[in-house]
C-alpha cells in the first residue's frame, strides 16, 4: 500500500514535470531550427502596411493645450480609455507633457519662452529595440514585423515588468476595473479588464482598415504617420527637411516619434 | 515525518492558531484584492512595483542561510555545521515559500500565472526567476527531508542526495543574480543601473540570511532540548560579520560612484532616499535608520568581546535583519521609481489592505518555518533521548 502509493506519487510528480517543461522545449525548438511559426498573420485588403512605422510630431502647429485636447480625446475615445478621478489609477495612451518632462536629459535652465510653456505630446515610442517586449515574461507585449509595439490583452498576466522596463512611461495598468468609467465605449475596440497593461498601439486597428490612426487624423495635419524605410514617405520627408529630436536616444531603444521643435 | 509537526505543547498549538488567524485576516484582505483589483495597494502608473515585489527581494536574501551552512560543511568539511544544516534549509524553504506568495499577490491577473509556462520567454528575466526560485525550493525541500529522515533512521542519506546538495551551492547564488537582473538590466531606471545590484544582493543576503538563523537558533535553544551549540552560532556570527561590512562596503562604492559622476538620473534617486528630492523625502528618516542599524551591528560583530557574547549578538542580528530589510525591503524598489522616468516626483505609501496582505504572507512563511523546524527538532530530541 505504502509503496504503491509513493510509486503514484513518484510517476504523477514526474509526469507533471513533463508536461511543463514540453512548452519549454518547444520554445528553444522552434527558434534553433526556424520550425513553423505558430501564428500566421493575415492581412485585409486596402490595409496600410510598412516596413517600420514611425510618427513626426511638428510641435510648431500644437501650440497650447487646447490644441492637444482634441488629439488625446480622439484617441482615448476611441480605444475606450477610462477617466478616473484618483490619480493613482490613471491610464493614458497619449497625453501632454512640458519640455522638461519629456526630454528630461535635455534640461536647460535658459531654453526659449516658447519650448518652456509649450506642451509636448508623449505616447509609446514603438522602440525599435523595445526593452518592453524584452521584459514581458509571456510574449504579451511582442513586436510586430511593421515596427509596432502591440499587446495582447488576453495573454497579460499583470505582473508590470514591461512598466519597470519602460524608459518613457508609456505604460498604465489596471488597477481596478474600468468599464464603469469609460464614459461612451466604441464596441469596435476591446474594453479591458483589471489587472492588464495597456498602451498606445499605433491604432494597428485602424491601419488594418486602410486608416491612419485617430491623433494623425485628429491632428489636422500637426502629426505625420508613414513608413521609416520609405524615402517617399511624408515621415522621411519631413525629416529630411527639418531638425528633429527623440527621446532619451542615449538609451539605445531607437524610438520611432520624432519631435519637429 | 510530518507527523511530528502536529503534535505540540499548547503554546504551540497557541502559536499555530495565532498565525493561522493572521493568515485568514490577509488571505481576507487578498479576496478583497483580487475582486477590486491592485488598486487598494498604494501602487500607481509611476510606483508600479510596490512592498510585495520589495519583500519578495528582501526575502530571496533571508533564503541564503541555506548556502551559508551547506557551504563550509560540504565543501570545507566545517563539520559543526552538520548539527544545524537543515535549519538553514528548512529557513530556505518558507522564505522561498513566501517570495512566491509576493509574486503571486502582486500579479494582476494571477490565475494567468501559468502564461509564464505556456508561453516560455527566456529573454524575460522573469521567465527565468520563476525557474531558479521554483528549483531552489525543489532543492531544499527534497535535500533536507532525505537527509532528515536518514538521520531519523540512523542510515546515511540516499547517495543521490550528494549531487543535489552541490548543485544547491551555485544555485542559492543564482537566486540573487537573476533577482537582481530583474532591475539591474531595465534602461532608464538610473537606481538600478549598476553592475554591482547583483553582489549587493549576495552581500546583504549572507548578512540577512544567517542573522536570522542565529536568532531562530537562539530561540530554538530556549524553547527546546535540542542546542545549535555555541560553536555554530559564532561562526555564522563571522558570516554575518563579512555578509554586513561587504553590503556597506558595496553600498558605499555606490554612493560614491553615484555623487562623484553627478549624473542626475543616477544621483536624483539616491538624494530621494537620503536627503529627499523637490520636498519629497518619506523614506529619509528610514534610510537613515537603516545606516545606522548595521553601522552600529558592525561595531558591535567586529569586536570580538560583543560578538561572543551572545545577548549582544543578539542585539546586532537584530539591527542586520531590520537594517537589510529597511534597505531592500523599502529602498530598493522605490528609490528606483521615483522619481519616474519623465523625471516626477510622485511616492509610494504602502496602504493598510496592502500591509495585512503582506503580513498575512509572513505568517504563511512562519507557519512553514515552525512546523519544520518543530519537525527537525523533534527528530534531533528523539535521536538524543
Amino acid at each position: 500500500m505504502e509503496n504503491s502509493r509513493r510509486t503514484f506519487l513518484k510517476i504523477a510528480g514526474i509526469s507533471a514535470l513533463g508536461l511543463s517543461a514540453k512548452p519549454v522545449l518547444n520554445a528553444f525548438a522552434v527558434s534553433e531550427h526556424g520550425g513553423k511559426k505558430e501564428a500566421q498573420v493575415l492581412t485585409k485588403k486596402g490595409a496600410l502596411a510598412a516596413k517600420r512605422w514611425a510618427m513626426v510630431i511638428d510641435t510648431r502647429k500644437l501650440e497650447s493645450a487646447k490644441d492637444l485636447e482634441p488629439v488625446i480625446e480622439a484617441c482615448h475615445k476611441i480605444h475606450n480609455v477610462p477617466v478616473f478621478e484618483n490619480k493613482r489609477h490613471e491610464i493614458k495612451w497619449i497625453w501632454e507633457e512640458e519640455f522638461k518632462h519629456t526630454f528630461p536629459d535635455l534640461e536647460n535652465e535658459y531654453l526659449n519662452d516658447r519650448l518652456k510653456k509649450l506642451p509636448f505630446l508623449v505616447l509609446c515610442n514603438h522602440c525599435t529595440d523595445a526593452p518592453c517586449v524584452r521584459a514581458c515574461p509571456t510574449k504579451a507585449t511582442f513586436k510586430q514585423e511593421d515596427g509596432i509595439v502591440e499587446m495582447d490583452f488576453h495573454r497579460c498576466i499583470g505582473c508590470r515588468f514591461c512598466m519597470a522596463a519602460c524608459p518613457y512611461g508609456s505604460r498604465s495598468f489596471n488597477f481596478r476595473d474600468p468599464r464603469p468609467f469609460i464614459k461612451e465605449t466604441n464596441k469596435k475596440f476591446p474594453t479591458r479588464m483589471k489587472g492588464v497593461v495597456e498602451k498606445c498601439n499605433f491604432c494597428t486597428e485602424l491601419l488594418a482598415e486602410g486608416k491612419m490612426p485617430a491623433c494623425v487624423e485628429a491632428s489636422t495635419g500637426a502629426i505625420a504617420f508613414g513608413d521609416l524605410e520609405n524615402p517617399e514617405s511624408e515621415v522621411r520627408k519631413l525629416l529630411k527637411s527639418n531638425y528633429t529630436i527623440r527621446r532619451k536616444v542615449a538609451l539605445g531603444t531607437g524610438p520611432a516619434i520624432y519631435y519637429i521643435v | 515525518m510530518l507527523e511530528l509537526a502536529l503534535k505540540g505543547s499548547k503554546k504551540y498549538y497557541g502559536w499555530m492558531t495565532a498565525l493561522l488567524a493572521v493568515i485568514g485576516v490577509g488571505f481576507g484582505c487578498y479576496l478583497w484584492q483580487l475582486s477590486f483589483g491592485l488598486g487598494i495597494t498604494g501602487m500607481s502608473r509611476d510606483v508600479s512595483w510596490g512592498f510585495y515585489i520589495a519583500q519578495f527581494t528582501f526575502l530571496v536574501g533571508v533564503a541564503a542561510s541555506a548556502v551559508m551552512l551547506v557551504l563550509p560543511y560540504y565543501l570545507h568539511n566545517y563539520k559543526a555545521f552538520g548539527k544545524i544544516t537543515i535549519l538553514g534549509e528548512f529557513l530556505a524553504v518558507a522564505s522561498v515559500t513566501m517570495c512566491l506568495l509576493f509574486i503571486i499577490v502582486d500579479l494582476g491577473q494571477p490565475m494567468r500565472a501559468f502564461n509564464v509556462i505556456l508561453y516560455p520567454t527566456p529573454n524575460s528575466i522573469l521567465f527565468w526567476d520563476m525557474i531558479v526560485l521554483n528549483g531552489y525550493l525543489f532543492l531544499n525541500i527534497v535535500i533536507g527531508w532525505q537527509v532528515l529522515e536518514a538521520e531519523r533512521n540512523g542510515v546515511a542519506p540516499p547517495a543521490w542526495v550528494k549531487p543535489l546538495i552541490y548543485i544547491s551551492i551555485p544555485w542559492a547564488v543564482s537566486i540573487h543574480t537573476v533577482t537582481a537582473f530583474l532591475y539591474c538590466g531595465l534602461p532608464g531606471r538610473g537606481f538600478w543601473l549598476t553592475a554591482i545590484l547583483a553582489p549587493r544582493f549576495l552581500a546583504s543576503a549572507f548578512a540577512a540570511g544567517p542573522s536570522f538563523l542565529i536568532l531562530l537558533c537562539l530561540l530554538v535553544r530556549k524553547l527546546t532540548r535540542f542546542d545549535p551549540g555555541k560553536e555554530q552560532i559564532q561562526t555564522l556570527a563571522k558570516i554575518v560579520t563579512y555578509g554586513i561590512i561587504l553590503n556597506v562596503f558595496f553600498l558605499l562604492c555606490e554612493v560614491f560612484v553615484v555623487f562623484y559622476s553627478k549624473i542626475p538620473e543616477h544621483m536624483d534617486h539616491m538624494k530621494y532616499l537620503y536627503v529627499g528630492l523637490h520636498g519629497h523625502g518619506v523614506l529619509v528618516p528610514w534610510m537613515w535608520t537603516s545606516v545606522a542599524l548595521m553601522v552600529l551591528s558592525i561595531i558591535l560583530l567586529v569586536n570580538p568581546v560583543t560578538r561572543t557574547n551572545e545577548a549582544v549578538l543578539s542585539i546586532a542580528c537584530i539591527c542586520v535583519f531590520f537594517g537589510t530589510w529597511i534597505d531592500k525591503g523599502l529602498g530598493m524598489i522605490s528609490g528606483g521609481f521615483v522619481p519616474s522616468p519623465l523625471h516626477h516626483v510622485i511616492e509610494y505609501v504602502p496602504t493598510i489592505p496592502e500591509i495585512v496582505i503582506t503580513l498575512g504572507i509572513y505568517a504563511t512563511g512562519f507557519l512553514i518555518l515552525t512546523a519544520l523546524f518543530k519537525m527537525a527538532i523533534s527528530v534531533k530530541e528523539e535521536l538524543s533521548a
